[in-house]
């Protein structure tokens, strides 16, 4: 097969794949052959993906026709690095969380199996779909999709929390789905254009483009859960199941922060003025420091993990104020140890919920004992979040500093800092619990429970986390992927 | 003048929605709202339509309908949701208990 081949095939079996066979599961009420039939895909996709990402470093950004019409017309698919970087990110998850998923259905009683596994592909499908999309409409479809799947799955934990929770989940993104579709409106009404490439070659500036830009990022950053339109984000984070969790938290609002990232830097970057971008900067910085200090108040163990999100998920918007090739690697590269460390920290949750009955902090005592492999997993994957060497985490933070000291930005090395530290402090917060407290299970059912876990609950996590700490001696392997025609300029890293 | 006409329109509903979202608190209010700001999207969306110099233009009309039916799904899922958590509600009333995290998280 050629790479011509390839380069078609495999962006349609991305999209295609998942969704033909989330259709089939639910039709034929598929349960355990859905899980290998979703393993078989995710291996697929990953051992295509290789090649792929050889083949668009070699040749360039891919763009892409759907139908074969003109360009403007059709359905458009874009692939640059910071596209590849988000394919190889979710690849990774789904492949990993469906592992874990598929024995944590069969140990959860009552199991919302026939409901979990269709949503668990159509977002698969949806997430894919938006991370390719080079069109603002279809950006808009993907991002409803992804909501559509996103939202159930936060119900199936059942309990009046769990729906109270997605009841506002769905609000918020159904207002901001109305919102960021006024921007795409207005975006047509002015330059009479949708696509990302040919709005990057041919918007000119306008005060319309520029109030379609912030409505958008308006729209989009409540799907995200940027401060301050955060607040729905921990209570449906924590009470979702924790697979899903872990989707929600590594990928679902990732996904929308991205948007704004490849809104701002590229189609619209003739929009905005440089005090927008400090103010874009600013929420970031905000989101970082409120976000991490209200972490650190958290007394169940999935509500630090959320809150840690909403501060993680600030970094992304640290890119808009730097625009430069160093800050572009650098949040690419939080974005994938995040995602990595994150979906590590919520599976290894669910593990403990499973044995534990219930996430409370202060139930954890004694655990690094009997459970030692998920308190591991809390301890790499919060390393990696907090940025320490040598994990992605400290490459990313590395790469952002060098990127506030070189465009002589210091507040924002100031504030990347702080996030690192408070991030440490949260997560050793959570191991201290684990660690220092007397044991009160010497003889509880706890001993006996932890034999349930079989080895696709365990492993999934402590893969995942050891990922996130692999990153970091990778970053000169994978800064060319990265730069991929970025739409920054600069010196490369 | 028509224009303006449907551009205030327009921009006045979609006021009107933003306003009740941020300040109603019933669920149900808050759902109309929402719908009331998307109707204002798509009259925009249709003024665009009309208004091309070179006839009507056909791509923002595919846009109103295919986010008419995203409207519609959303909405007919957040109604489903709405009537689940009433049941919820009645239930924990019913029984008197105070114990509303007997499901605790997953």
């Amino acid at each position: 097969m050629g790479l011509t081949e390839l380069s078609i095939l495999l962006p349609v079996l991305m999209v295609f794949g998942p969704l033909l066979l989330a259709l089939l599961v639910f039709l034929a009420q598929w349960q355990r052959s859905a899980d290998w039939l979703g393993m078989g895909l995710g291996l697929i996709l990953l051992a295509l993906l290789t090649p792929f990402s050889g083949a668009v470093l070699l040749e360039g950004p891919l763009e892409m026709q759907l139908g074969g019409h003109d360009r403007g017309l059709a359905i458009p698919f874009y692939v640059d690095g910071l596209t590849l970087a988000m394919l190889w990110l979710n690849t990774l998850l789904f492949l990993f969380i469906q592992v874990y998923a598929g024995a944590w259905l069969q140990l959860k009683q009552p199991a919302p199996a026939a409901e979990f596994r269709p949503l668990f592909l159509l977002l698969w499908s949806g997430l894919n779909a938006l991370f390719l999309s080079g069109d603002l409409f279809n950006l808009y479809v993907t991002l409803e999709i992804t909501t559509l799947a996103a939202v159930p799955l936060v119900i199936l934990s059942h309990g009046h929390a769990a729906m109270a929770a997605a009841m506002r989940y769905l609000l918020f993104a159904l207002v901001g789905s109305i919102i960021f579709l006024l921007g795409v409106a207005l975006v047509y009404a002015q330059a009479g254009l949708l696509s990302l490439p040919l709005l990057q070659e041919q918007a000119e500036p306008h005060p319309a483009l520029t109030v379609a830009l912030l409505a958008m990022t308006a729209g989009v950053a409540m799907k995200a859960a940027l401060f301050p339109v955060h607040a729905w984000l921990p209570e449906a984070h924590a009470s979702a199941p924790s697979p899903a969790s872990a989707l929600l938290s590594a990928l679902v609002a990732k996904a929308a922060a991205y948007l704004i990232l490849r809104l701002w830097m590229g189609p619209l970057e003739a929009q905005w003025t440089p005090a927008m971008a400090q103010l874009m900067g600013a929420l970031g910085a905000a989101g970082i420091i409120y976000a991490s200090i209200q972490a650190l108040r958290q007394t169940r163990l999935k509500r630090v993990i959320a809150y840690s999100t909403v501060a993680q998920l600030g970094y992304l918007l640290l890119l808009i104020p730097m625009a430069s090739v160093l800050a572009w690697n650098g949040v690419i590269y939080h974005a994938l140890t995040h995602g990595l460390a994150k979906a590590a920290l919520f599976l290894a949750a669910g593990n403990l919920i499973m044995v534990l009955r219930d996430d409370s902090l202060r139930n954890l005592a004694g655990c690094d004992r009997v459970l030692s492999k998920n308190i591991l997993v809390i301890g790499l994957a919060g390393v990696a979040i907090a940025g320490l060497p040598p994990t992605g985490g400290f490459i990313a933070k590395w790469w952002l500093i060098s990127a506030a000291l070189e465009s002589g930005q210091w507040w924002w090395a100031v504030v990347i800092g702080l996030g690192g530290l408070l991030a440490a402090a949260y997560i050793f917060r959570i191991l201290s619990y684990a660690f220092f407290s007397p044991d009160p299970h010497q003889e509880t059912p706890i001993h006996q429970a932890q034999g349930q876990l079989t080895r696709a609950l365990v492993w999934p996590p402590v893969i995942l986390a050891f990922l996130a700490i692999a990153l970091g001696m990778a970053g000169g392997l994978l800064a060319p992927f990265l730069e991929i025609a970025a739409p920054v300029t600069g010196a490369q890293a | 003048m028509t224009v303006m006409l449907y551009a205030t329109t327009a921009a006045t509903l979609f006021a009107l929605g933003l306003y009740a979202v941020l300040v109603r608190t019933g669920l149900i209010h808050r759902l109309l709202a929402a719908n009331v700001m998307a109707t204002a999207v798509f009259l925009f969306l249709i003024l665009v339509s009309a208004e091309n110099p070179e006839g009507v233009d056909a791509i923002p009309q595919a846009m109103v309908l295919t986010g008419i039916v995203i409207a519609v799904s959303l909405t007919a899922f957040a109604l489903a949701l709405l009537r689940y958590l009433q049941a919820a509600d009645d239930e924990e009333d019913q029984t008197g208990s105070q114990d509303g995290r007997q499901n605790g998280p997953d």
